[in-house]
């Protein structure tokens, strides 16, 4: 496998702010890879420097095997690029905005884009002043499709999006997906990154935190397990990997580390365990884990 | 709820943005006339001085379209005539600028959508522009009143002359309310608010212009059109010369007038939208639009439809003026001297001067369109669609490049346009067609040098300081403006005129154009523009 987006220790800062301390991303071809972040983490910041819209202050990046800054223009043309804050020009209307950043991309395939404005129900003559929140979010991500290239970067491309257009959205990934085409994909929305993502980077305060995929970061989250056993459960607080433990007698409730999971089931085989159930770690879990150390972390 | 409530907190929070462009405009203005005031006390210390160039300038057209018609010989009087109109267009521009910022311009940033949810009525915004502007105008009005007092000029006409420049500023703040809401966006409301300051400007300049001199040789009895026009009024207050107050009523009743009807409008209309409901356009793009010249073309081509419209009339007026200026000219031969000096291109032939200084304004309206054409990569840049533009296969050379093709081709083809409307009208009316086509033409042509440096240096500014750049580049042509046209008005040294690309331009076709100054503009021109597109090249965008 090749590598379609390599950064190693990205700096990048503004004023004295450092939006980017050090930044780790690996991308490969074909993947789809989650972009994860409390908001001012510096997901937009990586991404447009990625585009050479912002200059680097230290570290390496490279793009599709060239350099982000010096050779964007060639980099563009195979490349599709949602950002997080869409901006339409007020009076063109939906579809020539379309067709406009298809063109400017380096041509249009026709008939793809008239069926994804079908599937996402735009209308493409309205004026882009009078489009919504969710449409002009659309027209962007229409865009972005609209052309065939080997790389996709979304910038929370479904903001704003209701459940209906989400579904189409995931669709057309996974269809680009299947033709081998790499998307990196910022999103705040679990489910989403959840269904779509091979591999997830998660990044705070302008730093890599984990990465992997999201079996891997599984691993590194807990498991709620509640039980019954025969015997009344003893001891099991101070078993290492335990959190949260509320015990009454022979039932007992609580969370695990995923990667302590099997010597705390031998430890409650002791015990003669009658009911089980589990479940397991949501992203959502993981991520507020991470989001919240975050917080902590601050203060 | 009313529909005002909140209308306090929000003309708090007007004020308060304000802090420091309101009184910078309040300052500038109040400091347009106090040096004013001492340039005419040099210049024109005694009576016989006023008199002996007030009787002179009567019979220039040219002149007294810039400035005012006469009213009398006291200091008061010419400090009137020379710069009260001046100070009713800024009052206007201050005032429109405002109503639109706090109104339009608040929602197109989604500002007022916000503020919309809280408690607040559906005409606090709009009340709260207003009352913005009403201060803004009467604080004006005060200053303006206490430097004539302070430099000994005090009594009714002070207070006259203030009045009359903040009543101006109003009843334009009027009718700013009333574009702003019918107009497609602050843009375009901008746009038409300026072109009424304009127009106001010109209408009286032509009742001023084209009065009947009085037996005294000096005063007049202006023409009709002075009455159409809000600066017009200002004039008609007369300052120093038996002061009318019931004039001001004029202002007041446009200000009602307009007030009630931007009320009836905004009680009709949807926060962000035009009162015309925008119409569905073409499902796909046409071949033209699909590259950067042809968005840039697109985003541009209507602010310079708007200027060909004022530009076209106003070369076409200027040309049907010929025969005028020529009769008005026959008995005051001894005139030239005095034109010279106040400003009208030294030289002997005055209908030649007049058309001189005509395409010299025609030439600042352009300079103009050029700094407004090229403030429109920053608007696409700062929170608009650049960002997506440049993460395509467009460069940024290429990007910027577009804009700038746009704005210079633009310039060029409103100048050609002027000379062929002032030519052609003057070559209809008094023969000789091919001759005036020609002269025009090639006056209206000179104007290029200056404008484009204006061009090089907004690009600078873009690519410098992007976050300034509207500001600079504003600032840069104000400057050139005072610098290059009130010059001599202010007394200012020709070593500081110079500093004008106006002060550069040959009075043509008064005198004859050479190119070595055309050509060193052009060049200082060319070095700002490859300065500002080399830095853009090399920065950060500024989202
Ligand atoms: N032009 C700028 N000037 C100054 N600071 C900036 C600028 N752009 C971004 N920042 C700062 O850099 C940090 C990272 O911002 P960035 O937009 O990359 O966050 P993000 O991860 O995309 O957040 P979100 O999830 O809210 O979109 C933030 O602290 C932000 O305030
Ligand atoms: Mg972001």
């Amino acid at each position: 496998m090749t590598t379609a987006i390599s950064v190693s220790g990205l700096v990048k800062t503004f004023g004295r702010a450092r939006a980017l301390d050090e930044l780790d991303l690996a991308v490969e071809t074909g993947e789809v890879h989650g972009f994860l972040g409390p908001n001012g983490a510096g997901k937009s910041t990586t991404i447009r420097v990625l585009l050479g819209l912002l200059r680097a202050d230290g570290g390496e990046a490279t793009l599709l095997g060239g350099h982000p800054w010096r050779d964007a223009v060639e980099l563009h043309r195979r490349l599709a690029y949602v950002p997080g804050d869409v901006n339409l020009w007020p009076n063109l209307t939906g579809g020539e905005a379309i067709d406009l950043f298809a063109a400017l991309r380096g041509g249009i395939d026709k008939r793809r884009r008239d069926e994804l404005v079908e599937r996402f129900q735009l209308d493409p003559s309205k004026k882009a002043r009078t489009y919504s929140k969710g449409n002009r979010q659309k027209v962007a991500v229409v865009a972005a499709f609209a052309s065939d290239v080997e790389l996709y970067i979304l910038d929370e491309p479904t903001s704003g999006l209701d459940p209906l257009m989400e579904a189409v959205f995931q669709e057309c990934v996974r269809e680009v997906k299947e033709r081998g085409r790499t998307v990196l994909l910022s999103s705040h929305i679990f489910s989403e990154v959840e269904a779509l993502c091979d591999r997830v980077s998660i990044i705070r305060q302008g730093r890599t935190v984990e990465s992997g995929t999201l079996a891997e970061l599984r691993h590194l989250t807990r498991t709620s397990i509640s039980v019954e056993t025969t015997h009344p459960i003893a001891g099991l607080l101070e078993v290492s990997g335990v959190h949260d433990a509320q015990v009454d007698t022979t039932r007992a409730k609580f969370d695990v580390d995923t990667s302590e999971l099997d010597h705390v089931l031998r430890y409650l085989t002791r015990f003669e365990v009658r009911t089980l159930t589990s479940a397991p770690p949501s992203l959502e879990e993981l991520f507020m884990r991470h989001y919240g150390d975050e917080l902590a972390g601050a203060r | 709820m009313s529909a005002f409530t909140g209308t306090a907190r929000l003309t708090r929070l007007a004020l308060r943005r304000d802090r420091i462009q309101l009184p910078l405009w309040i300052l500038g203005t109040v400091l347009l006339l106090w040096t004013t005031i001492s340039a005419t006390r040099e210049q024109y210390p005694t009576e016989e001085d006023r008199l002996q160039a007030l009787t002179t300038v009567a019979g220039s057209p040219a002149v007294l379209i810039l400035r005012s018609a006469p009213t009398n010989t006291s200091e008061g009087g010419m400090l009137v005539f020379q710069i009260l109109t001046f100070l009713a267009l800024l009052a206007g521009f201050m005032s429109t600028l405002a109503v639109v910022r706090h109104t339009r311009q608040n929602e197109e940033t989604g500002r007022s959508e916000m503020l919309g949810a809280m408690v607040v009525g559906r005409y606090a915004s709009l009340t709260a522009a207003l009352v913005t502007a009403v201060i803004a105008n009467a604080v004006l009005a005060m200053l303006i009143a206490l430097v004539l007092v302070g430099s000994g000029l005090g009594g009714a006409g002070a207070v006259a002359a203030g009045v009359a420049v903040g009543a101006a500023g109003v009843s334009f703040a009027g009718l700013a309310a009333v574009v702003a809401q019918a107009a497609q966006g602050a843009r375009a409301a901008n746009g038409m608010a300026a072109a009424a300051i304009g127009i106001a400007f010109l209408v009286r300049g032509f009742g001023d212009a084209f009065g009947e001199i009085q037996a005294n040789g000096y005063t007049m009895d202006n023409a009709w059109p002075v009455w159409l026009s809000p600066i017009g009024w200002a004039e008609q207050v007369r300052p120093y010369a038996g002061e009318r107050l019931w004039v001001l009523a004029l202002p007041l009743l446009l200000f009602a007038g307009s007030v009630a009807v931007s009320f009836a409008l905004a009680g009709r209309r949807d926060v962000g939208m035009g009162l015309i409901a925008a119409r569905p356009g073409p499902r796909s793009a046409k071949r033209a639009l699909l590259s950067p010249l042809g968005l840039a073309w697109r985003l541009q081509r209507g602010t310079l439809l708007g200027w060909a419209i004022g530009v076209g009339a106003m070369a076409a007026v200027v040309g049907s003026l010929s025969g005028t200026v020529e009769e008005a000219y026959r008995d005051n031969a001894k005139a030239a001297e005095t034109i010279a000096k106040i400003g009208g291109g030294g030289t002997s032939n005055l209908v030649d001067a007049f058309f001189a200084a005509m395409m010299a304004i025609i030439g600042a309206m352009v300079a103009g369109y050029v700094v407004q054409a090229l403030m429109r990569p920053r608007a696409e840049e700062a929170g608009g669609p650049a960002e997506a533009v440049l993460a395509t296969a467009t460069g940024r050379l290429r990007w910027l490049g577009s804009h700038l093709a746009v704005a210079v081709g633009g310039a060029t083809a409103l100048l050609l346009l002027a000379g062929l409307c002032a030519g052609l009208v003057y070559g209809l009316t008094e023969g000789d067609l091919g001759t005036h086509l020609a002269d025009m033409t090639g006056a209206a042509l000179v104007q290029l040098p200056a404008a484009l440096i204006l061009a090089g240096v907004a690009i600078a500014a873009y690519g410098l300081l992007p976050r300034l750049a509207v500001g600079l580049a504003w600032a840069a042509f104000t400057v050139s403006l005072v610098l290059g046209q009130l010059g001599d008005l202010l007394g200012l040294p020709q070593a500081v005129r110079d500093i004008s690309p106006f002060s550069h331009v040959p009075a043509v076709p008064a005198v004859d154009a050479t190119a070595g100054p055309l050509l060193a503009l052009v060049a200082v021109a060319l070095a700002f523009g490859i300065a500002g597109m080399a830095s853009f090249r090399r920065r950060n965008l500024a989202l």
